[in-house]
């Protein structure tokens, strides 16, 4: 199975590790050529150094065999534009985008493509956490 | 009319003088602090201050009326894209146009449905290529719904084109000679009007068909 990372950020680079870890063939995308280094001396998988917004990088990642794609740069717009464009023109099945504006990411979940908005997990943990930890506030009479 | 115009650089500070010289109701959102103070300092009330593709902002600057238009031309086409979505799929505007900053980007506007653009590059390219005679044939017009577009070719003494009738020559499939243009007079094309050399023909093309309508009026040995 192969599988292409679009920005090689904190998350990208984790989540294109894990997925090499379970065998995926992966091919990472990113501006800065330097982002390799997070992947560590042992990465085996692709790297090319490109804009997602380039189709040339798309094709040169191999976007066209890919069945999973994880977008996952530092600019919410740009994930869901290249996202849609993996889904549309390259016809990537699984196309999983970050976005961290929740209403963005709500409105791009309605028209079919995953999202995934960790401002959102971040919200409901934290919530979760007081709630479990903190005693019940006094309710005002 | 409604219109909320996204952007407040050259482009969307100057379309908004205009509209509201003619009397539109206009809203323009900007995001830097400094162009936001200097636009409000001209517009006052007009111009307000946020990022045009978060969705509560739109819903300030009314997008939910809807305007009757809005324009997406900040300097970042991932935003124009996504502004125009918004607009378009969530809001149902009617008339999105949306500024191309990179015209390589033209093609992911166009698969994501924004069809109405304008590319500054794309047209000032346009404008060379009709000053530059040895190119042949000339983007006039593209029509990008309709997949076609309006070219001009010129033709020369050795063209193919030279002396045939519009009637003989065999042209790609979805095009067809629209008018030529002689001595300063216009004739419309029809099957007996003969092309000569210094001709400009002006002609409707699907528009991967244009190279191969170049090839039927011009041969192959155009640069």
């Amino acid at each position: 199975m192969r599988a292409v990372v679009i920005g090689c950020g904190r998350v990208g680079s984790a989540v294109a590790k894990g997925l090499a870890e379970d065998d995926w063939d992966v091919t990472v995308v990113d501006e800065n050529e330097d982002a390799l280094l997070r992947l560590g001396a042992g990465w085996r998988g692709g790297f090319v150094v490109g804009h997602g917004m380039d189709a040339r990088v798309l094709d040169a990642a191999g976007a066209v065999d890919a069945d999973a794609a994880v977008v996952a740069t530092d600019g919410d717009n740009t994930n869901v534009v290249i996202a849609q464009v993996l889904q549309k023109r390259y016809g990537i099945g699984s196309v999983v985008a970050r976005v961290l504006d929740p209403a963005r990411a709500e409105f791009y979940a309605q028209r079919g493509l995953q999202t995934v908005c960790p401002t959102k997990t971040a919200i409901s943990v934290l919530l979760e956490t007081v709630r479990a930890a903190a005693p019940q506030p006094a309710r005002a009479p | 009319m409604y219109i909320i115009i996204a952007g407040g650089g050259k482009v969307g500070s100057n379309v908004t003088r205009l509209l509201l010289e003619m009397g539109h109701e206009v809203t323009l959102i900007e995001q830097r602090p400094d162009r936001f103070a200097r636009l409000e300092e001209e517009f006052g009330p007009v111009v307000m201050r946020g990022d045009a593709t978060e969705i509560s902002v739109l819903e300030r600057a009314g997008i939910a009326r809807p305007p009757e238009l809005l324009l997406a031309v900040t300097g970042d086409d991932e935003d124009n894209l996504v502004i125009s979505q918004i607009g378009k799929e969530g809001y149902g505007v009617a008339k999105a146009i949306a500024r191309v900053n990179d015209p390589r980007n033209q093609a992911h506007f166009d698969l994501l449905g924004i069809t109405q653009t304008i590319c500054a590059t794309t047209s000032i390219l346009g404008l060379v290529e009709h000053e530059v005679p040895e190119h042949g044939l000339v983007r006039l017009l593209e029509l990008q719904k309709e997949g076609l577009e309006i070219v001009e070719v010129q033709i020369e003494k050795d063209s193919p084109a030279a002396g045939a009738r519009v009637g003989g020559l065999s042209l790609p499939d979805g095009s067809r000679i629209i008018s030529v243009f002689r001595h300063g007079r216009t004739e419309l094309a029809e099957s007996g009007t003969v092309m000569r050399p210094g001709d400009q023909v002006l002609a409707v093309v699907a528009n991967d068909s244009a190279p191969e309508l170049r090839r039927a009026l011009l041969g192959s040995a155009t640069p």
